[in-house]
C-alpha cells in the first residue's frame, strides 16, 4: 500500500499543476459550500430570532366571544318539533359579558405550571389598550405590563432596548418604554413625563425610560412596555390582575400539544410559537434547500473537473500503467493507484476549502451591515457551525472517490500488450 | 530432462485472431525453455513470434492449449496469480524501454522488488545499486529516467527486468532500437545472465546475427515452430 502510495504522489508531482488545478476545484467548492450555508443559515437564524426570540412557545389568554348558546335555541331544540322542519335562529341577543379579558385563577396557574419539568420559564403579562394624549391629539397604544426581569433572561428584551436601562423599568414606578417609532411621534425623549389615558378614562402621567426597537416599523408604533404593577396600577386592578401567560419550554417541539393540553386543563385559550409563526419554518427550509442544492453542485461540478484530469492522465500515462502490470502489478493495484490519486486531491483541495471557508465566513462577519429594523446587529450573521465542514468534506471526499473510480477502473482493465504491441 | 529443470513449457497452443476475421495466427505450438538456455526465436514478420512471447508473459491469456511456468499450469491462474508469477518470475524486456519518466533510474530498477516485497527497501535498493553497477550506469542511478541515452536506458530496463532474480527473461527484440555497439553491450550482458546467474533467456528478434550467437533458435514460419 505504502509503495502505491508512492506511486500515485510521484505522478501528481509530474502533473502538478493539472492536480493543483482539481484541487483548486475542490477547494473553492467547499468554501463556497460552507460560506454560503454558514451566511445562509446565519441570516435564518437572525430573522427567525427576530420572532422566535420575543414569542412565547406557548401563549395562555382569555379571548372575548359571543355566548355559544342563545337561549332560544334552547326553548325551540328541533326534536321537539313533530314536522322536523329545520328551524334556522338568527336572534343573538345576548351579547359577549361586559368582562375584561383576565386570565382567572393566574396566579394558581402559574404556581401549578413552574412545577411542570417541560416548562423552562413562566412570565405574566397584562395588556392594556391606551391612548396618549399627545397636545390636542390622541395616539393609541398598547401598554404590555410584564415582568421585566423574566422578559430579560427569556425573551433578549435588552437585546431590542435602543436606549434606557431594562432595570430603570423593573426597578421604576409609573415608568415605561415607548416603541421608537411612538416616541418618534411624540417627540418624547427619555425622562420626559407623557400622559396616558386608559378605556376607562383614568389618566396617569408615566415617565419614559427607554425606546424599544423590535425591527417591524408598525409595531414599534403601538407597542409599549411597562412593568406589570404600574400597568395594574395604570387599569385600577389588583395585584393577580393578568390577561397572559407565556411560557418558554425546553423543548420547543412539545409546544403543540402542550398548548391543546393546557387549553383543556385551564378552560383558556392556548396558541403555540408553530401555529402562530408556521411561516418562518417555511422559509427557514426553503432556504436552506437553496443553499444546499447550489453547495452540491459545487462540489459534483469540482467532481467532474477530477474526473477530467484523471482521464487526460489515464491517456497520457497508459504506458506506465502498461508497464506496472507487465512488472507484476495486477488490476486492482492500478485501480488503487488512480484511486488514491484523486482522493489525494480531494484531501487537500478539502484542507484548502476548509481554511477558505473560514476565511471567507470571517470577511462576512465583519461586513457591515446596519439596518434600522436590526437595532443590535453591526455585521453581517454567520453561523460558523461544525456541521457545515463536516457536511462539506463528507461530500467532496465523496465526490471526489466516485469521480476517481470511473477512470481507476478503466486504468485497472487497460491490456499491455495492446500498448506494447502497439508501439 | 526433470520437472524442475523446465522453466517454460507449451503445450499445442493455438492462438485465433478475430479482427477483422478469424485467422489461426498459433497453430499447434509446442516449445519448452531449460533453465539457463539462452533461446531466441526468429522468424519472419507477422509469423506469430511476438504473439507466442506474450502468451508465454501470461500477459495475453485468450488461447487454447497449456502453459506451464516453474511447473506450475497457468491455464486456470486468477489475475492475481498472474501478475504475482510476471513479478515473482518474470522479467521483461521490450523493444521500447517503458521506463517511468517521472521516477528516477534507480526508482525504476526498484518498483518490481518493491512490490514482490520479499525484502526491505534498503535490500532492494542495495540489489538495484548492484546491478547497476553490473551493467556499468551505477553513475546514472539518480537521475531521471529520461534524462540517460537509449543505450543506457535499455540497460536500466534489464536491470528492472533483473531485481527480483526471475527465472526467466524474456525480450520483444530488445535490441530492435539500438545500435550495434549497443546491441552488443545488451548481448554480452544476456550472455553472462544466462552463463553466471544460471537465468534463462527467451529472446524474441529478427537480427539473425543475434540469434546465432545464442543457444538455440527457435524458428517460426506461419504459426508454427519450424522443426
Amino acid at each position: 500500500m505504502q509503495l502505491l502510495v508512492t506511486i500515485a504522489l510521484t505522478l501528481l508531482r509530474a502533473k502538478m499543476r493539472q492536480s493543483v488545478v482539481a484541487a483548486v476545484g475542490v477547494m473553492f467548492s467547499i468554501a463556497m459550500f460552507v460560506t454560503l450555508l454558514g451566511f445562509m443559515n446565519g441570516l435564518n437564524q437572525l430573522l427567525d430570532g427576530l420572532t422566535l426570540n420575543r414569542t412565547p412557545h406557548i401563549r395562555l389568554y382569555n379571548e372575548l366571544h359571543a355566548s355559544p348558546e342563545q337561549p332560544v335555541q334552547l326553548a325551540h331544540d328541533d326534536s321537539s318539533r313533530s314536522d322536523g322542519a329545520a328551524i334556522h335562529h338568527f336572534i343573538r341577543s345576548i351579547k359577549p359579558k361586559d368582562d375584561l379579558p383576565r386570565l382567572r385563577n393566574a396566579t394558581a396557574i402559574m404556581s401549578a405550571m413552574e412545577k411542570d419539568p417541560r416548562v423552562l420559564a413562566v412570565s405574566p403579562r397584562l395588556v392594556a389598550q391606551v391612548l396618549f394624549n399627545v397636545g390636542t391629539t390622541d395616539l393609541t397604544g398598547q401598554v404590555n405590563g410584564i415582568d421585566v426581569m423574566q422578559e430579560v433572561r427569556y425573551y433578549m428584551f435588552q437585546d431590542y432596548l435602543v436606549a434606557g436601562d431594562p432595570y430603570d423599568l423593573s426597578d421604576g414606578n409609573n415608568t415605561i418604554v415607548l416603541g421608537k417609532g411612538l416616541a418618534d411621534m411624540m417627540e418624547a425623549k427619555i425622562g420626559d413625563l407623557v400622559q396616558v389615558t386608559t378605556a376607562t378614562g383614568d389618566r396617569t402621567m408615566l415617565r419614559v425610560t427607554g425606546y424599544f426597537q423590535s425591527g417591524i416599523a408598525d409595531y414599534d408604533k403601538v407597542q409599549c412596555y411597562a412593568n406589570i404593577k404600574t400597568v395594574q396600577k395604570l387599569l385600577q386592578r389588583p395585584a393577580s390582575y393578568y390577561t397572559d401567560i407565556n411560557f418558554k419550554l425546553h423543548d420547543l417541539e412539545e409546544a403543540p400539544a402542550m398548548a391543546k393540553e393546557l387549553a383543556a386543563r385551564f378552560g383558556v385559550q392556548a396558541t403555540d410559537i408553530q401555529t402562530a409563526n408556521a411561516q418562518f419554518e417555511t422559509g427557514t427550509d426553503v432556504r436552506n434547500i437553496i443553499s444546499y442544492a447550489v453547495g452540491i453542485v459545487l462540489l459534483i461540478v469540482a467532481g467532474f473537473g477530477i474526473y477530467n484530469i484523471l482521464n487526460m492522465m489515464i491517456y497520457e500515462k497508459l504506458d506506465a500503467i502498461a508497464i506496472l502490470k507487465a512488472t507484476g502489478f495486477n488490476g486492482s493495484d492500478v485501480r488503487r493507484i488512480f484511486l488514491l490519486l484523486s482522493v489525494i486531491i480531494g484531501i487537500f483541495g478539502a484542507i484548502g476549502g476548509l481554511i477558505s471557508g473560514i476565511l471567507l465566513q470571517r470577511i462576512i462577519d465583519n461586513i457591515p451591515f446596519n439596518t434600522a429594523a436590526l437595532p443590535t446587529i453591526t455585521t453581517f450573521p454567520v453561523d460558523y457551525s461544525i456541521r457545515y465542514y463536516i457536511i462539506a468534506v463528507t461530500f467532496a471526499l465523496a465526490t471526489t472517490w466516485v469521480a476517481g473510480w470511473f477512470p481507476a477502473r478503466k486504468a485497472s482493465q487497460v491490456d499491455p500488450v495492446e500498448i506494447i504491441r502497439g508501439k | 530432462m526433470n520437472k524442475s529443470a523446465l522453466v517454460l513449457e507449451v503445450e499445442k497452443v493455438n492462438k485465433y485472431f478475430h479482427d477483422p476475421v478469424t485467422i489461426q495466427v498459433l497453430k499447434e505450438v509446442s516449445m519448452q525453455v531449460a533453465r539457463g538456455e539462452f533461446v531466441s526465436i526468429t522468424g519472419k514478420s507477422g509469423c506469430g513470434k511476438s504473439t507466442l512471447l506474450y502468451i508465454l508473459s501470461t500477459m495475453d491469456t485468450d488461447y487454447e492449449g497449456e502453459l506451464k511456468i516453474d511447473g506450475e499450469p497457468t491455464r486456470k491462474a486468477g489475475h492475481t496469480r498472474l501478475a504475482r508469477i510476471r513479478n515473482e518470475k518474470i522479467g521483461f524486456v521490450f523493444q521500447f524501454h517503458y521506463l517511468l519518466t517521472e521516477f528516477s533510474v534507480l526508482h525504476n530498477v526498484m518498483l518490481p522488488g518493491l512490490k514482490l516485497a520479499l525484502k526491505s527497501r534498503e535490500e532492494v535498493e542495495h540489489r538495484a545499486m548492484e546491478l547497476l553497477d553490473d551493467l556499468g550506469i551505477a553513475d546514472q542511478a539518480r537521475k531521471a529516467a529520461n534524462q540517460i541515452s537509449g543505450g543506457q536506458k535499455q540497460r536500466v530496463a534489464i536491470a528492472r527486468a533483473m531485481i527480483n532474480d526471475p527465472l526467466i527473461i524474456m525480450g520483444d527484440e530488445p535490441t530492435g532500437n539500438l545500435d550495434s555497439r549497443n546491441s552488443d553491450i545488451v548481448f554480452d550482458i544476456f550472455r553472462k545472465i544466462a552463463d553466471e546467474h544460471k537465468r534463462s533467456l527467451l529472446i524474441v528478434t529478427h537480427d539473425q546475427d543475434f540469434a546465432a550467437r545464442t543457444d538455440r533458435i527457435i524458428e517460426m514460419d506461419d504459426g508454427r515452430v519450424v522443426p
